[in-house]
């Protein structure tokens, strides 16, 4: 029989509540990923939009003020390559 | 001194919510609960009750608002009827896989359509498997103490489950009864203040009713029924207190009429009260036959109900909704699983009576009693009372 669970029922809180805060972290959204976001830097203005509209809040601002994501946590969803006022992302299909 | 007052089933209700200190009545008035939370909502405006009454738009928000205010902590109270309950459909689930023990009255109404305001369980039948716990009352005595007691079960930690409370709507809660009403202080002991064991509290940050990815939600229904399963023992052990509080005989199952008699006619709900006058008629005429009374809904006290039935040759079922396309009614149903397999079982034969508040006076449980005895009813089910040209 496969389980595939996270724990045992017993071992889960109280109606199945999540009592420790940021937990979200621990689930690594990036598995979950087909497309990946391709940044030109030469087109990329540096306005921080796409950070802003991420759903994963993954997208940080770098020492050399490019705007990138935590691939651990990008989902691939497009929403950036959407959003991005100079066209500068790209989602292409990624190599896995 | 406790009171014995001539009242109207719906105030003693209102009076028991009152007496047990809700602080969030969050409604919606239909009919046949009307009476219960217009009272509540008079205690509240007089400041009687010190709580927060949300008079809310409508009975899907009466539910969600009860699932906010139960999860930061409240006790919570609400009632409902037939659509009204119907359209709280999906937060009744919420509220039970949360484990918030939110306490309701089920004023059983008909659902529509046709449109209906009368009394029959079809309302509650739709709802079976919502993982509450639910409770049948007779008479008013009943449902004042039982509206108490399932706050006492709903809060206990082992349980923490909603819970509701089901009465006939008008055959019930219009009556005017004389009830006894215990003091606030005996009250105030059986049930002290609900001390949550997870609440909302930006001290302690917790998420309550998170989404349930593929690899968790079996484990979480699990704990979740698991829970209800668990309530049995203690549904048992606080009727038992509340047998010892106010001086009653409550039971999961109860009896009455002779001792492992032939026939057992089985009722749930106020029909119970009629059958019994028959039943007492029956075994003045030398008949062998008795009754079980069911209480306990859910979970559904199987135990307690073979062990009632002992001895029985034949069980006449009555059920109080159609469970349309199905072998036969809800309660019939139930108990034919309870039953399968077993040596001994008796022979289940179910009637559905009462439906969309069609009366079914003491002589008609007379009747069914001698047709059964004949074996002249549907081995299936017999809508009782039906006009037919067949
Ligand atoms: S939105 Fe586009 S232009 Fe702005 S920082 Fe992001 S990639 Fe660069
Ligand atoms: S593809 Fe989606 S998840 Fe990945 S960085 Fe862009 S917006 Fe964020």
């Amino acid at each position: 029989m496969t389980k595939n669970s996270i724990c045992a029922w017993q071992d889960l809180a109280l109606g199945a509540a999540i009592l420790e805060p940021g937990n979200a972290a621990n689930l690594k959204t990036g598995a979950w990923r087909t497309l990946i976001p391709v940044l030109d830097e030469d087109k990329c203005i540096k306005c921080g939009l796409c950070a802003v509209y991420c759903p994963e809040f993954c997208i940080t601002e770098r020492k050399d003020g490019f705007f990138r994501p935590d691939f651990d946590y990008c989902k691939g969803c497009g929403i950036c390559a959407n959003e991005c006022p100079k066209k500068a992302i790209a989602m292409v299909m990624e190599d896995k | 001194m406790p009171k014995r007052i001539g009242i109207e089933v719906s105030l003693a209700v209102a009076d028991a919510v009152k007496m047990a200190k809700a602080d969030v009545i969050s409604a919606y008035p239909i009919t046949p609960q009307t009476h219960i939370v217009e009272e509540l909502s008079t205690y509240v405006a007089n400041g009687e009750l010190d709580a927060e009454f949300v008079p809310v738009e409508s009975e899907h928000s009466a539910m969600s608002a009860a699932v906010g205010a139960s999860a930061a902590g409240a006790r919570v109270y609400t009632a409902t009827s037939a659509q009204g309950l119907a359209l709280m459909h999906e937060i009744l689930f919420i509220a039970s896989a949360m484990r918030l023990p939110i306490v309701m009255t089920v004023a059983n109404r008909s659902l529509s359509g046709p449109i209906s305001i009368w009394n029959d369980h079809s309302d509650i039948m739709t709802e079976r498997d919502i993982n509450w716990i639910q409770l049948f009352v007779e008479d008013g005595q009943e449902s004042l103490e039982l509206t108490l007691a399932a706050f006492k079960i709903a809060e206990d930690k082992r349980v923490l489950l909603p819970t509701c409370v089901n009465m006939d709507g008008f055959m019930l809660t219009h009556m005017i009864e004389p009830i006894v009403f215990p003091d606030q202080a005996v009250v105030d002991k059986f049930l002290p203040t609900y001390k949550p064991l997870l609440t909302l509290d930006p001290k302690k940050p917790a998420t309550l009713g998170p989404v349930g990815v593929p690899e968790v939600y079996l484990e979480a229904k699990k704990q979740c029924e698991q829970a209800l399963l668990d309530s049995l023992d203690v549904v048992k052990e606080v009727l038992a207190e509340v047998n010892k509080t106010f001086g009653r005989k409550y039971d999961l199952v109860e009896t009455n009429g002779r001792k492992k008699a032939e026939t057992l006619f089985v009722t749930m709900g106020s029909l119970g009260e009629t059958c019994w006058s028959a039943v007492d008629n029956l075994i003045a005429q030398g008949q062998d036959v008795g009754q079980a009374r069911i209480r306990l809904w859910r979970p559904f006290p199987v135990k307690e109900f073979i062990k009632a039935c002992k001895g029985a040759e034949r069980l006449i079922v009555i059920d109080r909704a159609i469970s349309p396309g199905s072998v036969c009614g809800p309660v019939a149903q139930e108990i034919k699983s309870v039953f399968y397999g077993l040596k001994d079982a008796p022979e289940i034969v179910n009637i559905i009576a009462g439906i969309g508040g069609r009366d079914v006076p003491v002589a008609d449980f007379e009747e069914m009693y001698r047709l059964a005895k004949k074996r002249k009813l549907a081995k299936t089910y017999t809508l009782w009372g039906l006009n037919s040209n067949a």
